[in-house]
């Protein structure tokens, strides 16, 4: 295979990845370090895609300047369904965390299907069809400026998890649930909290996403199973590893689509996360538990 | 044991009166759909609820099930019961394979969860790309209607095999309770260590729970394809009957023996009241079955069966 094939694959895998470098991001702080198996994270996507695409049709905001509205908004709805919710419904057991986190992703869908009806939208935007030339390849600008949002965010976070005292205190609740208690610290309000950032991840992977994407009521669940497997390849909790995995993904992706054609391009997906699960359940980048 | 038995016995005959108390067609397809999805929450209970391994891929079992019946009918010409008992078999083997790799390196809670999720979408993905499955297009079984061939003329023949396999399902899990296998099986689901320290193989054990739910899912597959005589890689390999399996256990009471039936049953009447009432509205039914479901777990932790139980 050539170099003129082979570069734009990789590029394309690589903008793609950073996309689900930034769906993961949310779900490593959930999962990997809270370790809530959070099925409703696909439906979550979908409802920050939607609120974009709404902001955009009704008030013709544009999808970028939608930043600042929709991940407050995003952190809102996680804090309170996590709040509200998930955690006053789980009673700390992880089969109804998962039962009633699949509930909220059936309702979410439906709410969406009976608002929006089952059409598949996207939103025109000036910059929509602009490529940028890279090498021999052209990529299309909202892929690039997604790569620079995710290494953003992902950047954003790991100030958050690291300086901040909430950093702190998510990283205590996340290794000694009850020491954290101990120390005076509000468990409910740091699981809440986190669920939060994890749901504004997506509401900025959802500005990012939209001017080169869809949006409909069942969109969210093709990247699920996905950010599971970014967060475990990037070891549990990692945001470097939740980048650097979402890249890898992305190009493996798009190399397993350009060798094995389009319809087996995820199973390498898959395979890859079947066999670090077997064989390196800590990640590639995790260090030994 | 024998009074659980008992128990099974006078299930069947209580469900054989209500099959011929009315012909009516809704009446007995509610019936039937009702006894598939105890079968689906009865097979996920054993691995699930008796050995504590939560599978959110049990489809990978139906899948499995579903496309031996239909393969081994259209392309060699099979009889359709004796693709059955093969469908039911390779389901089993395929739980053994699962069991065997992801059990031999350890693989628990959230983890083994999510990998049995990746072998079902590996599958499903394979089922669209490979040839002899008929592909995205799916597989047809061709009409011959006749019992010898599995596909009966009314509802009745249907309800009867399955309640057979139901019952079956129930014997084996009455089994677990009072068997020695089912004591080591609890045991390695409440303490995997401390099971290990009094003589216990965990793997060996965990292995024979995986090869029975993966039966009793292959023979839901079966059953399928020779009700609805269609089959495609979405419904056979997708994430909906693996939350049908693991929502009807979890709801009616994980590790019961009742549990699943009565799980399916309320799941079943809840989604039928809700199609009724707003069948032509798209999505409202399923908003109000989505925050049902979350209703029962927030005041119902234990599933129906410990509600029951706390009452009475």
């Amino acid at each position: 295979m050539n170099f003129e094939i082979l570069f734009p694959s990789v590029l394309n895998g690589l903008t793609t990845g950073a996309v689900y470098a930034l769906v993961a991001l949310g779900l490593t702080l959930i999962y990997g370090v809270l370790h809530i198996i959070n099925f409703a994270h696909g439906a979550s996507l979908m409802v920050a895609l939607y609120a974009v695409y709404w902001l955009k049709q009704r008030f013709g905001i544009d999808p970028y300047l939608a930043l600042p509205l929709v991940v407050p908004g995003m952190f809102a709805l996680g804090y309170v369904l996590q709040r509200g919710v998930i955690n006053r419904a789980s009673h700390g057991k992880d089969e109804n965390i998962l039962l009633v986190t699949l509930g909220l992703s059936i309702v979410l869908e439906n709410l969406a299907l009976m608002v929006f009806k089952s059409d598949t939208r996207s939103i025109e935007t000036a910059y929509t069809l602009t490529t940028v030339p890279i090498g021999p390849a052209f990529i299309a600008l909202p892929k690039l400026v997604a790569f620079g949002g995710a290494l953003v965010a992902s950047a954003l976070l790991l100030l958050v998890v690291t300086k901040t005292d909430l950093g702190r205190a998510i990283r205590a609740v996340a290794k000694e649930k009850q020491g954290a208690k101990l120390m005076g610290i509000d468990v409910d309000h740091v699981y809440a909290m986190s669920f939060g950032i994890g749901l504004a991840c997506l509401g900025a992977a959802a500005c990012f996403l939209l001017p080169a994407y869809y949006v409909n009521p069942q969109v969210g669940s093709g990247f699920v199973l996905v950010a599971f497997t970014i967060v475990v390849l990037g070891g549990m909790g990692s945001f470097a590893g939740a980048l650097a995995g979402g890249l890898l993904i992305g190009v493996v992706e798009s190399l397993c689509g350009l060798y094995l054609g389009e319809s087996l391009g995820q199973i390498g997906i898959f395979v890859i996360f079947i066999a670090v699960l077997l064989f390196r359940p800590q990640g590639l980048f995790g260090a030994k538990a | 044991m024998t009074r659980d038995l008992i128990g099974v016995g006078a299930f069947a005959l209580v469900v054989l009166g209500l099959v011929f108390a009315s012909s009516s067609g809704v009446w007995l397809n509610f019936l039937m759909m009702v006894l598939y999805a105890t079968l689906l929450a009865q097979a996920w209970n054993i691995l699930g609820g008796f050995g504590g391994q939560f599978s959110f891929g049990h489809a990978l079992f139906f899948g499995i099930g579903a496309y031996v019946q239909g393969i081994v009918q259209v392309q060699f010409g099979l009889n359709a019961w004796l693709a059955l008992v093969l469908a039911i078999g390779v389901a089993a083997a395929g739980g053994a394979a699962l069991g065997a790799i992801t059990f031999r390196y350890g693989l628990k809670g959230s983890y083994f969860a999510l990998v049995t999720l990746a072998f079902a979408e590996v599958f499903r993905i394979l089922a669209v790309s490979v040839g002899f499955t008929g592909g995205g297009v799916g597989l047809m079984l061709p009409l011959k209607e006749s019992a010898a061939n599995l596909q009966f003329g009314s509802r009745h023949g249907f309800i009867v095999l399955m309640l057979g396999l139901v019952c079956a399902a129930f014997a084996v899990t009455a089994w677990l309770r009072h068997s020695r296998f089912g004591a080591q099986l609890q045991a390695v689901r409440d303490n995997e260590d401390a099971a290990r320290a009094v003589g216990v193989d965990p793997y060996r054990t965990k292995l024979g729970a995986v090869v029975l739910s993966a039966a009793f899912m292959g023979a839901g597959g079966a059953f399928y394809l020779q009700v609805f005589q269609y089959i495609d890689p979405g419904i056979a390999f997708g994430p909906a009957v693996s939350v049908e399996a693991l929502v009807g256990a979890i709801v009616g009471g994980m590790g019961t023996l009742w549990g699943p039936l009565a799980g399916a049953l309320v799941l079943h009447l809840m989604a039928e009241g809700t199609r009724n009432l707003f069948g032509q509205l798209p999505g409202v039914n399923l908003v109000i079955y989505g925050a049902l479901l979350v209703l029962i777990v927030m005041f119902m932790p234990r599933g129906l069966a410990g509600w029951v139980k706390r009452r009475g």
